[in-house]
């Protein structure tokens, strides 16, 4: 197995999946408590269409998509205060209009020899060394700006009046939040697909809330979960030749699945012997 | 005595329509009042706009000395909202991540909570009884248990001041009693001036030393609770078909 880190585009993979791992479930455990994880698949459509931007300008796919999404994310918070009793328009406003572009802009650039497939899906193979430095400085970034932030984050997801009222710079710091965001669903492109890096932030969440004592906890176990579904997805994409993206997301589903049934299982048990 | 609130002649409306109108209350140290009135009266409206929730459109609001927008120690107050037991009963967090909470403005951004802070924690869970449930998951709790998380919530700051909007909504009546004496040894014993929104009129009158009726936006009354003197205003703010019924919870 050990042989597999000789080649380059793997040990970019692998690095970049790392760090994907940490940064996808700390940022979806908030998305997920705060009822806002449709928000990922609005901004990855969004990304997807600066990707598009970006091959048709010939500037970095990353950065056009980087800038799209961290725009769209700002639109989003505008929306939503235009919107109160619909926050979720707001997300099919910008997803449709992601998916509008993205669309023009590649019928347009038909021509250009575009991996489409990658973007969507996510491919290791792609993952060039411009790619996995921008995903360790701005991943690295973000998980130092979380962890910096995390109690005030825990605070808002939990009682957003409340967390204003005690004095927390709620306005600031969601702002901050919904660029975070934006910035870790182009980052995790690459290597879990435009379509599927959503399912990244919210599976192994799903799966930690089903055993966690503590927002500690919960916040460990799905970053342990994701690492787990990660790492393993990369691997096994290399060897059975599969879409890195979609083997990683349907590893983490597996996981969910294993943590439901081992947790009935118990609860059964328990019922039983207290019978 | 010490002011601690002043609301001076302040109106609200959301869009065309008006909430508050002219309001005046002031509050002094060691009040412990109650907010009564018949829905939309603008109960809440008015304790929202004395935490800045909320901008009056008119008048002046201070609190502890400070107008509203200079004022910077909101540790100083304690808030527990209407529904505060009605959150996301699975979210992940233990009473005590929770009552830590209102201490994070302290500890300032960027930096952990340190030991000191902890034992504040501990120290608020004990006022409310519930040191020994400290490690359990919030939405583990019982209803009265979670009503008194938030009021340890409130209490972690030492503030001088707690508002609480209808807080016995949804509890039961064993729970309700224990949090009556509870709100009567923080102001007796700790000193804390207490604001409360309630519908439980009955209970409320027995309860505090001053009663505020709010009725279509305007303030009735605000002065020492005496029961024929009450009756009277509640009639003028509820109508003829009132009538005060005292039962002690």
């Amino acid at each position: 197995m050990f042989e597999l880190l000789q080649f380059g585009f793997m040990q970019r993979a692998l690095m970049a999946g790392a760090i994907i791992g940490v940064l996808c479930p700390l940022i979806g455990i908030f998305l997920v408590l705060r009822r806002m994880s449709l928000i990922g698949d609005s901004l990855s459509h969004v990304a997807l269409s600066g990707v598009a931007a970006g091959v048709v300008s010939g500037i970095y796919p990353l950065t056009t998509a980087l800038i799209f999404s961290v725009l769209a994310a700002l639109g989003i918070e505008q929306l939503r205060k235009r919107y109160v009793e619909y926050a979720e328009l707001s997300l099919a406003i910008i997803l449709s209009a992601g998916i509008g572009i993205a669309v023009v802009l590649i019928s347009y650039a038909k021509s250009v020899n575009i991996d489409l497939f990658g973007y969507l899906f996510g491919n290791i193979l792609t993952v060039r060394p411009m790619d996995m430095w921008l995903i360790a400085l701005l991943g690295i970034l973000i998980i130092v700006f979380v962890r910096l932030l995390y109690k005030e984050l825990f605070f808002i997801a939990f009682d957003e009046e409340g967390a204003r009222i005690a004095g927390i710079p709620v306005g600031g710091i969601n702002l901050f939040f919904i660029v975070f965001i934006a910035m870790t669903i182009t980052l995790s492109m690459r290597v879990v697909g435009a379509l599927l890096v959503s399912s990244l932030m919210v599976i192994p969440v799903a799966a930690s809330l089903q055993i966690a004592r503590s927002f500690k906890q919960a916040t460990l176990l799905s970053v342990i979960f994701a690492e787990i579904s990660v790492i393993s997805g990369i691997i096994i994409s290399y060897y059975l030749e599969l879409a890195s993206g979609g083997t990683i997301v349907l590893l983490s589903v597996l996981l969910l699945i294993l943590v439901l049934s081992i947790k009935s299982i118990l609860y059964a048990f328990l019922l039983q012997s207290r019978q | 005595m010490n002011e601690l609130v002043e609301v001076k002649d302040v109106s609200f409306g959301y869009d065309r329509e008006l909430v508050l109108a002219n309001v005046s209350l002031n509050i002094y140290e060691g009040d412990y009042i109650g907010v009564v009135g018949p829905n939309g009266s603008g109960k809440s409206t008015l304790i929202k706009i004395m935490l800045n929730i909320l901008k009056p459109a008119k008048g002046r609001v201070k609190i502890l000395g400070f107008d509203l927008d200079n004022f910077k120690t909101w540790g100083q107050i304690g808030y527990v909202r209407q529904k505060a037991t009605s959150f996301n009963a699975n979210f992940p967090a233990t009473v005590e991540e929770i009552v830590s909470a209102n201490l994070y403005p302290q500890a300032g951004l960027f930096r952990p909570i340190k030991a000191k802070h902890r034992e504040r924690v501990y120290d608020a869970l004990r006022i409310v009884k519930m040191d020994t449930h400290r490690k359990k998951l919030i939405g583990n709790l019982s209803g009265g248990q979670q009503q008194r998380v938030f009021i340890a919530r409130a209490l972690v700051n030492s503030p001088k001041l707690l508002f609480l909007d209808e807080p016995t909504v949804g509890i039961d009546l064993d729970s309700q009693r224990e949090f009556y004496d509870l709100m009567e040894r923080l102001n007796r014993e700790l000193n804390i001036t207490i604001v409360m929104v309630s519908h439980d009129i009955g209970v409320i009158t027995e309860k505090v030393n001053r009663i505020a009726c709010m009725g279509d936006g305007k303030l009735i009354c605000h002065q020492n609770s005496s029961r024929p003197e009450i009756s009277h205003l509640l009639k003028e703010v509820y109508g003829d078909k009132m009538n005060l019924l005292i039962h002690n919870h």
